[in-house]
């Protein structure tokens, strides 16, 4: 057993109400340099529908992942390292910036500078590749909540097979929305496709990110990855991806994307896992076997012959109590709820879903049923195939029977919480009848429904002592906490403060205390950043005379 | 003159390609990339840039055959005179034609594909040229030795020349005697390898052989450098740095 650490997401597809706000803040955060403009670390895709870049799944046309071979063994679906060498000089499997879109900006100079006319001036759309004008024809989110129509969702990857039942007429239509991310996966094959050794997986927290000073722009990692989350900027002529917001999480705070969610719906937590067996379970022969094998590799760290190998790999004591009350292994192992994306491609990816209930809900609310009730909603998962089969195509390499019981259980908290709520004795058959105590369901229920932030985020911070190697710890001081009491000779003195934390530090104050501007505990500093420009924050102004 | 252009000339190249490429590997180990634009266009790219590398690939290794190789050697194991030249000659053509037809699609490309000419830096526009330059006078020399139009065995001229350049000790009179075609080319192929450590070009030395033999996934430990503009503070330096 080689236990290792997992940075690892798990998000709740009830919840996303298609906002668009992680893919925004990530981009402000990541991407807005010129040679990343269509680049998305994060984005956010209506399903049915082709998702970004356009139909990326149909792994027939673009061989990201893996295949198993018939002697067992896994090997890159676009071929082994001869053939990547071979086909360097041009990658035959390269999505084109067709395939994502031509980015492009408005000719804005027209309405500043136009003389007085009778029409209104237009602002033309100039490509940001070629600065000519051009035909917005596609974006990231064209088909953004489209869901089901004819034009798009038909020639969704993840319909096949079950078009013949599905009717993507509008009244019979189900949509929900799917924000992703790269998987961190276990087994990465971006990483395993670069011929360079460019792309890494870091080994304390499995986070898996390109070294720009060694990526030569060869870009087999951008057809490598499956879920197209290697991006080439067209700048430098390097490789890009989610870094998972690395600085953040070395401090202990979670990533933008997660952080500024609205419908609070990603949780960050650590997995524990055994490394040894990665690539046999990766490599089962039945791909519905996938799910299981996968989960089968994670570590309970609450087993204390866990704990002990942990320790003896290095793994730090308060990285593994973290690691025990992580919310992503009570999602993904203890209530078996979470699913992950795709595990048919063999990369073992590490952010996972909870598939949405909202599809039956909806089908029953609009036959004017009760969609509390469970005996209702357990026949309405029976009886509607379409969205789980196709929730499966997604979530299970196409095997209904985890999916079902995810929905069944997600449908029985329902019920029980509303006897909850209402106060109502509680029915226990509920949660028996998908295999959990009456308990256990309302501690899922706080999880999913009503969790704070501390509960959705457990985060240990980096080593201290690894603290100097850190790009925003560059400092050797084990400083835990950053509250301003440690600075002892005055304002500014003591250990730098990085600048992620500062922000983060400023903004739960403001949201969190009464007065508008000024942090209490520092009535005499404003910053300016931070204002809303709501009210006069106390010391903006020197006191007034008699004041 | 000849000690200048053959002697003083190509040391002079030869150190800047040197210490150029540890210049630009210590200083700009970002911008060490291929800079590829295949992002931006696909069919023309898919076509020229396989026959472009593959027959320049090629071309690199006639060079070195001949240049390289000393007659005597390819004497002693028994290939003769006539074997040889017609081996380089159709060797030679066949590279020569993949390069010239490949390198024609990439610049027609590179000129009319809107995005990859906006995506072209001055410099690269100058190593074209130069490139462009080498290739065809290779491509000519290679052409007029085929035709039987000029007779004169490099191996015992150029060839010479550049094994004693290579070795300290250069014979610039070889060179003298050598046909304008391959005087030209010479010359324009050290420009080029002058120019090379400021071009894109610096990509022939990343090719990526390691590949072959490392395990498929790396693993790495949080770097131990501190990254970004934050250094560690005096006094605070690790222990054995
Ligand atoms: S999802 Fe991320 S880690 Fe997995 S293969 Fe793609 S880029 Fe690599
Ligand atoms: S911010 Fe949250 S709710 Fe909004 S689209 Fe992103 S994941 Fe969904």
């Amino acid at each position: 057993m080689r236990v290792m650490a997992q940075m690892a997401m798990v998000m709740n597809l009830d919840k996303c109400i298609g906002c668009h706000t992680c893919s925004v803040t990530c981009k402000q955060a990541w991407t807005n340099r010129a040679g990343t403009e269509y680049v998305w670390f994060n984005n956010v895709e209506t399903r049915p529908g082709l998702g970004y870049p356009r139909g990326y799944e149909d792994q027939d046309t673009w061989q990201g992942g893996w295949v198993r071979k018939p002697n067992g063994r896994l090997e890159l679906k676009a071929g082994g390292r001869w053939k990547k060498l071979f086909t360097i000089f041009s990658n035959p499997k390269m999505p084109s910036i067709q395939d994502y879109y031509e980015p492009w900006t408005y000719d804005y100079e027209t309405l500043l500078n136009s003389p007085q006319t009778d029409t209104f001036p237009v602002a033309r759309p100039k490509s940001l590749l070629s600065g000519k004008d051009m035909q917005v024809q596609w974006s990231a989110n064209w088909d953004d909540d489209l869901g089901g129509s004819q034009e798009h969702a038909v020639r969704d990857e993840m319909l096949k097979g079950i078009e013949d039942k599905v009717k993507l007429e509008f009244e019979q239509t189900f949509m929900f929305y799917l924000p992703r991310i790269c998987e961190h996966c276990l087994n990465p094959s971006c990483a395993a496709s670069c011929p360079s050794g460019a792309i890494y997986k870091r080994e304390e927290d499995g986070i898996v990110l390109v070294d720009q000073d060694r990526c030569r722009g060869w870009r087999m990692c951008v057809s490598g990855c499956p879920y197209k989350k290697v991006y080439f900027n067209h700048k430098t002529g390097k490789a890009e991806k989610c870094t998972f917001c690395y600085p953040r999480i070395e401090v202990g705070i979670p990533t933008v994307c997660a952080e500024t969610c609205v419908g609070r719906l990603r949780y960050i937590g650590l997995m524990l896992y055994d490394a040894d067996r990665v690539l046999e379970a990766a490599a089962v022969e039945d791909e519905h076997d996938l799910y299981e094998a996968q989960r089968s590799v994670f570590l309970d760290p609450r087993d204390p012959e866990v704990e002990r190998a942990a320790l003896a790999a290095g793994i730090a004591p308060d990285w593994i109590e973290a690691a025990k009350k992580s919310p992503v292994l009570r999602l993904i192992n203890d209530y078996k709820v979470a699913l992950p994306l795709h595990p048919e491609y063999r990369t073992m990816p590490m952010v996972w879903y909870i598939p949405p209930l909202s599809p039956v809900v909806d089908v029953i609310k609009e036959t004017g049923h009760d969609a509390e009730d469970r005996g209702n909603l357990f026949a309405a998962i029976e009886a509607l195939r379409i969205p789980v089969e196709y929730l499966a195509n997604l979530f299970t390499a196409g095997d209904v029977e985890p999916v079902n019981d995810v929905l069944r259980k997600l449908a029985a908290m329902r019920s029980y919480m509303r006897d909850i709520n209402l106060g109502r004795d509680t029915d226990e058959s509920i949660p028996e009848a998908v295999g959990m105590t009456g308990e256990e369901m309302y501690e899922m229920f706080r999880l999913l429904a009503i969790a704070k932030y501390a509960d959705r985020y457990v985060i240990p911070t980096a080593h201290a002592e690894q603290a100097h190697a850190l790009e925003e710890l560059a400092t050797d001081c084990p400083v835990s906490s950053y509250d301003d009491n440690d600075m002892y000779f005055g304002e500014g003195s003591g250990p730098l403060t990085p600048v992620a934390v500062e922000n983060f530090e400023m903004l739960r104050r403001r949201q969190t205390t009464d007065t508008v501007a000024a942090p209490p505990e520092k009535s005499r500093r404003v910053n300016l950043l931070n204002w809303d420009g709501r009210g006069t924050p106390e010391g903006l102004f020197p006191p007034k005379d008699g004041a | 003159m000849n000690t200048f252009l053959w002697v003083i000339v190509p040391y002079l190249c030869l150190a800047v390609f040197v210490v150029g490429h540890i210049w630009r590997y210590r200083y700009d180990k970002f911008g060490w990339t291929t800079r590829s634009s295949q992002l931006y266009e696909d069919r023309l790219l898919r076509l020229g840039s396989p026959l472009f590398h593959f027959g320049m690939l090629g071309a690199v290794g006639g060079h070195v055959v001949g240049l390289l190789l000393p007659q005597s050697w390819t004497d002693a194991v028994g290939i003769s005179d006539a074997a040889y030249h017609w081996g380089a000659v159709l060797g030679g053509l066949a590279a020569g034609v993949m390069l010239v037809v490949g390198m024609a699609i990439l610049i027609y490309r590179r000129r009319t594909v809107g995005p990859v000419f906006s995506a072209t830096t001055p410099m690269d526009k100058v190593m074209y040229a130069v490139l462009g330059v080498v290739v065809l006078l290779g491509m000519w020399n290679t052409v007029l030795g085929a035709s039987g139009l000029e007779h004169y065995n490099y191996r015992e001229g150029v060839s010479v020349w550049y094994r004693s350049f290579l070795a300290f000790q250069p014979q610039p009179e070889l060179m003298a005697e050598a046909p304008i075609g391959f005087k030209l080319h010479a010359l324009s192929a050290f420009v080029l390898f002058a120019l090379w450590p400021f071009t894109r070009l610096v990509h022939v030395f990343s090719a990526p052989v390691g590949y072959v033999t490392r395990p498929y996934i790396v693993y790495r430990s949080r770097d131990e450098r501190p990254l970004g503009n934050a250094a560690p503070r005096r006094g605070w330096d690790r222990v054995g740095s």
